[in-house]
């Protein structure tokens, strides 16, 4: 406490103009920026996967379970770093227990639920089921068990069996498509509602939200996917990655072309609070948001990727830049979602001046815990790669 | 002629029919989304409904409300949580503003400026507003921000969750995270003084009545004969909170 009160004492120190009191402790922290980050990948690579699997794209298959697994690992610790923030941890529950409706946040724990249990791993589910049998059947001891409990000790790989299953995935995933959407454009909608923030307060931000959710779980399937086929010492499929890429460029200009129509409708109406927003966006924010997510993120994918419609370069220098622009794409997107939270509280109400956001290493919002937060999703979906390997799986034929 | 004529009524008689019916429709309609426009319940037509008022006329910026106040209900000592506290504003010559709330004004203001380049100062008190329609309650994942029937915006601290929405939807200010406990805390108006027919903390202790409260479905109330008799404003009305929170000779430098 002493020390959280030290920091409180520095922030007040380099606060500039006057804040109202109570806003020199940034309520939301890094953590809160995780959340729409972590959210808005699982949202993205569904998305792509099912672009194999309903608009038959089908040059993406090698990508396909892949992006579900990643959206799975994921989501699975999506809610970790909302509800470590919490002041009351253990009461989390609440919120669906005794949902308030009239709140944005409260629909939070259906939506996941909703979007975990009858989206995700259903899907996944039936598209696993025949290798889980087969698999029991080769393998022994606890592994059999393990599969044979995955696959919920159904045995049945008759074609007819099989038919079925691949028409109730094609359906769940129908469904999943506007769920991602729901998933993500209300996390935006969090933001968004809060008429007191006009850095948030925009009918635009569920949008933005659900376009950048895309841009980021593409460009991390795409990096997964690299790594992976790397690491196995396998070929890429470059028609796959080309194709992605091609999809990541169209996303990434209707993203940026969002982004830049709400800010340039906020310059345009420069309402009450525009010079404190102009003030924040070339000095507290200028490095996050013009360097970080403007340019690294946004504008320098979007040439080469832009370029790349034109100009192939050779397969292993595209390789290569792939790596790069999509890590510096996830790079951007993080930032993005930083900009959004941290600098929608760096300013004051009362328009008046600024605080300052000061982040430790350690403790319960330093950035240790996120990285953390960041590192468990690969552990996850590391052993989900080990125990449902994509590539012993049999094809599925999604042309149903 | 004729004939028109009571073409034109049935006409009328349709159109007022419409008009009542359409009437009849949107007030249903809209009694159903009350919910919406009012995050917790519309403003109750019987019994007591509070209103703050204050008189920044009146006020000389002593800090004494926002002190009794940290003292009345164990607010932290530390000067980033406050439930109540003063701000002073100076309007120079030149136009500029600055705006000052040193520990939120407990111990008093120092003026910085020179007078001869001062155009006007002033103290403007600042608490919860107390909001009808309040951004904080409807944002509340879990109700435990709640507004009592007689119009007072409490949490329940041990329903609340911390998650600090409230925090930020609420555009005074007003909020914080209680250091200690995990959860939020704000002005409750006193509740357990006016229970007991006590004045809340700060009004009492006001050295020069700048501070009124009382039941605005009263006609006779102090905050009724403080509202005709002055032109009174809320901070931020566009903003549609529907505060109860008023102010005499508000500058519209006051955010
Ligand atoms: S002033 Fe703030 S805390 Fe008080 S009722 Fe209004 S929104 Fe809620
Ligand atoms: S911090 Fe508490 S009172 Fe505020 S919105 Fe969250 S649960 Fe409700």
């Amino acid at each position: 406490m002493e020390q959280h009160y030290q920091n409180l004492h520095e922030v007040l120190s380099q606060v500039v103009g006057y804040i109202y009191p109570n806003e020199i402790e940034l309520n939301w922290s890094i953590l809160i920026v995780l959340y729409p980050y972590i959210t808005g990948l699982v949202a993205g690579a569904f998305i792509l996967a099912s672009l194999e699997r309903i608009f038959k794209v089908h040059i993406l298959k090698p990508t396909y379970v892949l992006a579900l697994l990643t959206a799975l690992s994921f989501l699975l610790v999506a809610t970790m770093p909302l509800i470590s923030h919490l002041g009351k941890p253990f009461r989390a529950y609440e919120i669906m227990i005794t949902p308030h409706i009239s709140s944005a946040m409260a629909i939070f724990g259906f939506v996941y639920l909703w979007y975990l249990m009858v989206v995700l791993v259903l899907e996944i589910w039936f598209d696993y089921r025949r290798d889980l049998v087969l698999w029991a059947n080769e393998t022994t001891g606890f592994k059999r068990f393990l599969y044979k409990t995955l696959a919920l000790w159904s045995t049945d790989i008759s074609p007819k069996a099989i038919a079925l299953d691949n028409k109730i995935g094609y359906i769940i995933t129908v469904i999943g498509v506007p769920s991602a959407f729901l998933l993500h454009g209300y996390v935006g909608f969090i933001f968004g509602s809060i008429k007191a923030n006009p850095w948030w307060s925009t009918v635009l931000m569920p949008v933005i939200f659900l376009f950048s959710a895309m841009v980021s779980g593409i460009a991390l399937v795409m990096l997964i996917y690299i790594i992976i086929t790397k690491v196995r010492k396998q070929v890429i499929d470059m028609n796959c990655l080309d194709t992605i890429a091609k999809y990541l460029f169209y996303i990434l200009i209707i993203d940026f072309v969002l982004e830049g129509l709400d800010q340039i409708h906020r310059i345009y109406e420069a309402e009450e609070s525009f010079e404190a927003l102009h003030e924040l966006v070339f000095g507290k924010l200028f490095f996050t948001l013009f360097i970080m997510q403007g340019l690294l993120g946004t504008i320098v994918p979007l040439i080469t990727l832009g370029a790349f419609q034109f100009y192939k370069p050779k397969e292993q220098t595209r390789k290569l830049i792939y790596l790069v622009i999509t890590v510096l794409i996830l790079i951007g997107i993080f930032f993005m979602r930083w900009n959004v939270v941290i600098g929608g509280q760096l300013f004051s109400k009362s328009f008046y001046g600024y605080t300052d956001f000061k982040i430790e290493l350690i403790g319960a919002e330093g950035y240790l815990m996120a990285f953390f937060w960041l590192v468990v999703p690969f552990v996850i979906l590391s052993f989900l790669l080990w125990l449902l390997p994509p590539w012993k799986k049999i094809d599925v034929d999604h042309d149903i | 002629m004729k004939k028109d004529k009571s073409d034109l009524s049935r006409r009328n008689f349709f159109k007022t029919g419409a008009i009542i019916a359409g009437g009849i429709t949107a007030t249903l309609a809209l009694s159903s989304v009350n919910g919406l426009l009012f995050a917790s319940e519309p403003p109750k037509r019987k019994g007591k409904w509070y209103g703050i008022g204050i008189d920044i006329n009146k006020c000389i910026g002593c800090g004494k409300c926002a002190n009794a106040c940290k003292l009345e209900n164990n607010v932290p000592q530390e000067p980033f949580y406050f439930r109540s506290w003063v701000e002073q504003y100076t309007i120079n010559n030149d136009g500029t503003i600055k705006v000052e709330s040193p520990n939120g004004g407990i111990n008093g203001f120092q003026q910085s400026i020179p007078d001869e380049d001062i155009f006007k100062s002033f103290f403007v008190p600042k608490m919860c507003n107390h909001c009808s329609k309040s951004p904080c309650t409807q944002v509340c994942p879990v109700g435990a921000t709640f507004e009592t029937p007689e119009g007072i915006v409490l949490v329940d601290e041990k329903y609340c969750i911390g998650c600090g929405y409230c925090i930020q939807a609420c555009p005074y200010g007003c909020r914080y995270k209680h250091p200690e406990k995990g959860t939020t805390d704000k002005c409750t108006l006193c509740i357990h003084r006016l229970k007991k027919g006590l004045q809340p903390a700060c009004f009492e202790i006001c050295p020069t009545q700048a501070r009124i409260y009382g039941d605005l479905n009263d006609p006779l109330s102090n905050i009724n004969y403080f509202l005709k008799n002055h032109t009174c404003m809320v901070i931020k009305p566009h903003l549609n909170t529907g505060s109860k929170l008023f102010y005499n000779a508000l500058s519209p430098e006051v955010r």
